[in-house]
């Protein structure tokens, strides 16, 4: 039941590469992931590809399917037509470390921006009360599996490297929303987001909520709220004068 | 001498899984100096996976329910092998933990009074389960990597430690390689805490991800700690079985606890078929009273679908065998004629999202086809109830490398909660003991250049044998004569094998270089992996009996001999030596609790 098919796989490393052909087979119901471990187990020893649960739960294997950025291991194989070479790239807005692995440590960086959940005092009896309706939002953000593939989409991000240092980018929005609608949260980070994660340079063109899998609505459930947040914030012109004041005492 | 980095540390946590992050979390609050060290990136260790939820006796819907119940199921549920002690701190102290995760940003979902909810497991008495629909994992990893991300612990991120550093006075740091760079990196540090997980990859059917090669449980039996219980391997009953490329990947228990059933080909319901003994005064005896319990617990018993997971797997095993199976070699579990689809959905989104874009099954409208899988190891490294620490002073061990907690078979939802209670109490001794004990005398640097040697020689050029395929001839023959079912002779032909692999891991060539090199990182595994295989044999060899997740086609009976011993395993010049002592007797009150009926 197995068919033949051709890979075309970037190998290298930050100071260069290639795109190298395999040739190898295919049976029913595989995703790319498992085409990949073949040609590493028989061909490739070393290919570099990150890997975890294979079951799109851990955001691991990210990388660029025929220019399409995608988890390797849902991406399945039957989605391709038998004759057509598929092209395998690392993902384009980080740095390539080897192969198909790049260095995503800049999000883990960023991360230690935000500030951490700071609740507010329990019930008297030392826990807490919290209507399912309540949560949803934010449960839905907290579905994030941080494969970073919203990152790699961003224009902001994939199309100017200088941006990297002044702009978060949408997982960074989607756990600052987390925080901020969190029902128990107690910490302001509004300026934060405006002065320091770049929240405004977002131009909402949704390329994060398309490539997400899974199916988190960032632009619309985490980002746009936000956006009228810092506005409300920033430009209502009755904080805004409250703001000025406090600044001057 | 070779080229490598130095670190000092008072406290050294090798894994970031919740066990590891709760240890780094606590070390770290308590004051020590703390690394934590894992083969991927933070966030993406197996505890990611884990669905059904974090077992903890709150009595949010059961106000019934307290810790005497839950360690009484534990201690039933593994046979009454496990440690008491252990299972009896496990049982107290989970409800704090997870209202501690609450308070650090988990977002459990919610009873109506807006308390934390809690879903029906097997094993378990009473609704226990705290969760987040089927993700609970994901929600309790991410709240501990965003817990430990602001409290200055040092993150080494696709590190793998392949050596500890020991010295007279016991554990003095740790040694590995950058996996992205391929550089050596030794660790000095009077603490190690062990939270590496299992050891799922010995077999070819597993749930768990390249990672579990029983790292930890190699690396203490190396510096002379004692293993225990590792005959008791889990085969969880519920893994994926078709497409071929999705085998073993796990369909969660909370299938069964929010009301699928077990179906064979008959369309029967299997598994009033096989209620043992044990259970049979707690189990449902018809349809009727099964399908009754799932909202009216006083008048109605359990239904056997969510009998413990050593149970369902050998009965799925056996209706296979019987030729009662589903066409590609599982059985059916079967949700969408039970219950409707916007619960099913709203219940299980990841296992209907898992389905419908690996399998092309929509689990709203048909049922899914399920089999055994491996999933968990219960045996791992002798710790002391109170402070985990081994039996080698100054090393730790917490979570799934521990061994005692569960005894011969874990319920499902024991684990986030073990992971959490014995991290942080491992992540505390280690910071005393620490403080106690001072810098460890320095490493000689032969002993360092020796443990970098020994890491490169898969680069040797003159072996010929590829590390993939020893993985692969090593995960047919535990699966094959090492699986679900033993016997004598079977374990005996292991064992014979196991040595050829070894022959052949000491030819390994991988080719390339040492930059991010998987072929390598694999060569380096496998040693843990024969390992931890051996020692599954032997133990498994030794204990003449069947009892929990060990099944001996020739000793098919419980003995009750046997259920006072315990199989322990040291290395001795090299060698895997195997002995027995007996288990430490329970107190008479915690006897009481565990002998009442259900």
């Amino acid at each position: 039941m197995s068919e033949a098919v051709t890979l075309r796989i970037w190998r290298g490393d930050a100071e260069g590469g290639e795109f190298r052909e395999y040739q190898t087979s295919t049976s029913e119901g595989e995703v790319i992931l498992d085409v990949i471990h073949r040609i590493q187990a028989e061909q490739a020893n070393d290919l570099a590809v990150r890997w975890n649960c294979k079951a799109g739960k851990c955001g691991s294997c990210s990388a660029e399917v025929d220019g399409k950025p995608c988890l390797l291991c849902m991406t399945r194989m039957d989605l391709f037509e038998t004759d057509e070479t598929i092209t395998v790239a690392p993902l384009k807005a980080f740095p390539v470390s080897r192969d198909l692995v790049t260095d995503v440590s800049l999000n883990y960086e960023l991360a230690k921006k935000v500030p951490p959940f700071n609740p507010v005092p329990p019930e008297p009896d030392g826990t807490y009360r919290m209507q399912q309706i309540d949560i949803e939002r934010v449960q839905e953000f907290h579905k994030c599996i941080e494969c970073f593939l919203c990152q790699n989409v961003c224009h902001v991000i994939r199309d100017h490297d200088d941006n990297k240092k002044h702009f978060a980018g949408p997982r960074l929005f989607i756990r600052v929303a987390s925080l901020d609608m969190h029902p128990l949260d107690a910490t302001d980070r509004k300026d934060l987001l405006a002065d320091e994660l770049g929240l405004g340079m977002c131009n909402i063109t949704k390329c994060c909520t398309e490539v997400c899998p899974e199916n988190i609505r960032i632009t619309d459930n985490a980002i746009i709220p936000l956006k009228e947040r810092v506005v409300s914030r920033r430009y209502d012109p009755v904080v805004w004068l409250g703001r000025k004041l406090r600044s001057r005492t | 001498m070779a080229d490598f980095e130095t670190h000092q540390y008072d406290v050294v946590v090798v894994g970031a899984g919740g066990a590891g992050l709760r240890a780094a979390i606590e070390a770290s609050a308590e004051g020590a100096r703390t690394a934590l060290v894992c083969k991927s990136l933070l966030g993406k260790a197996h505890t990611v996976m884990a669905e059904g939820g974090i077992a903890a006796a709150m009595g949010n819907v059961y106000p019934e329910d307290n810790w005497k119940v839950h360690f009484r199921d534990t201690m039933r549920g593994g046979k009454m092998m496990n440690d008491w002690r252990m299972a009896q701190i496990h049982a107290q102290e989970a409800p704090e933990r997870v209202h501690e995760l609450e308070r650090w940003g988990a977002l459990f979902d919610r009873t109506d009074d807006g308390r934390i909810l809690q879903r029906d497991f097997g094993g378990h008495r009473y609704a226990r389960l705290a969760h987040v629909g089927d993700r609970t994992g994901l929600e309790m990893i991410r709240t501990l990597q965003n817990n430990a991300v602001h409290r200055g612990i040092d993150v080494f991120m696709e590190c793998t430690i392949t050596r500890l550093l020991t010295s007279e006075a016991g554990i003095s740091g740790a040694f590995g390689y950058w996996r992205e760079s391929g550089r050596f990196v030794a660790f000095s540090a009077p603490a190690v805490v062990l939270a590496t997980g299992g050891i799922g990859k010995a077999f070819k059917v597993t749930s768990n991800s390249w990672e579990y090669t029983g790292d930890g449980h190699f690396l203490a039996l190396t510096v002379g700690a004692d293993l225990i219980d590792m005959e008791f391997v889990q085969f969880h009953p519920t893994g994926m079985v078709w497409p071929p490329s999705v085998r073993g990947i796990l369909v969660t228990e909370g299938v069964r606890g929010d009301g699928g059933v077990l179906r064979n080909s008959l369309g029967d319901r299997f598994m009033f078929e096989y209620i043992p003994e044990m259970f049979r005064t707690e189990t449902a005896e018809t349809e009727e009273e099964a399908d009754r319990w799932y909202t009216d617990k006083k008048n109605a018993r359990r239904t056997p679908d969510l009998l413990p997971r050593d149970e369902v797997a050998r009965a799925i095993n056996s209706e296979v065998k019987a030729g009662r199976g589903s066409p590609h070699g599982g059985v059916f579990l079967d949700i969408s004629s039970r219950r409707d689809a916007d619960y099913i959905r709203r219940r299980l989104p990841s296992m209907y999202h898992q389905f419908k874009e690996l399998a092309d099954i929509d689990i709203t409208t048909a049922p899914m086809e399920v089999g055994p899988t491996c999933h968990y190891m219960m045996g791992g490294v002798r710790v002391d109830p109170e402070t985990q620490q081994s039996t080698v002073p100054g090393l730790f061990a917490a979570g799934e490398v521990a061994g005692g907690m569960h005894g011969a078979n874990r319920l499902g939802g024991n684990s986030l909660s073990d992971l959490v209670v014995f991290g942080m109490l491992a992540g505390r001794h280690a910071a005393e003991h620490s403080t106690a004990s001072g810098s460890p005398a320095p490493v000689p640097e032969e002993v360092l250049d020796g443990h970098a040697e020994e890491a490169l020689a898969p680069f040797n050029e003159h072996g010929e044998e590829n590390p993939y395929s020893i993985q692969n001839d090593l995960q047919e023959c535990m699966s094959s004569l090492v699986g679900i079912i033993r016997t004598e002779s079977e374990m005996l032909e292991a064992l014979d094998r196991l040595k050829v692999f070894k022959e052949r891991l000491a030819r390994v060539h991988v080719e390339g270089h040492r930059q991010y090199n998987p072929g390598w990182h694999l060569a380096l595994d496998l040693r843990s992996l024969l390992t931890v295989s051996e020692c599954i044999a032997r133990a498994a060899l030794e204990r003449q009996e069947s009892r929990g997740a060990q099944t001996r086609d020739d000793f098919p009976t419980t003995d009750d001999q046997w259920g006072k011993r315990r199989v322990v395993i040291r290395q001795q010049d090299g060698e895997v030596v195997v002995s027995q002592e007996p288990l430490s007797e329970m107190p008479e009150e915690l006897r009481q609790l565990v002998e009442e009926e259900g």
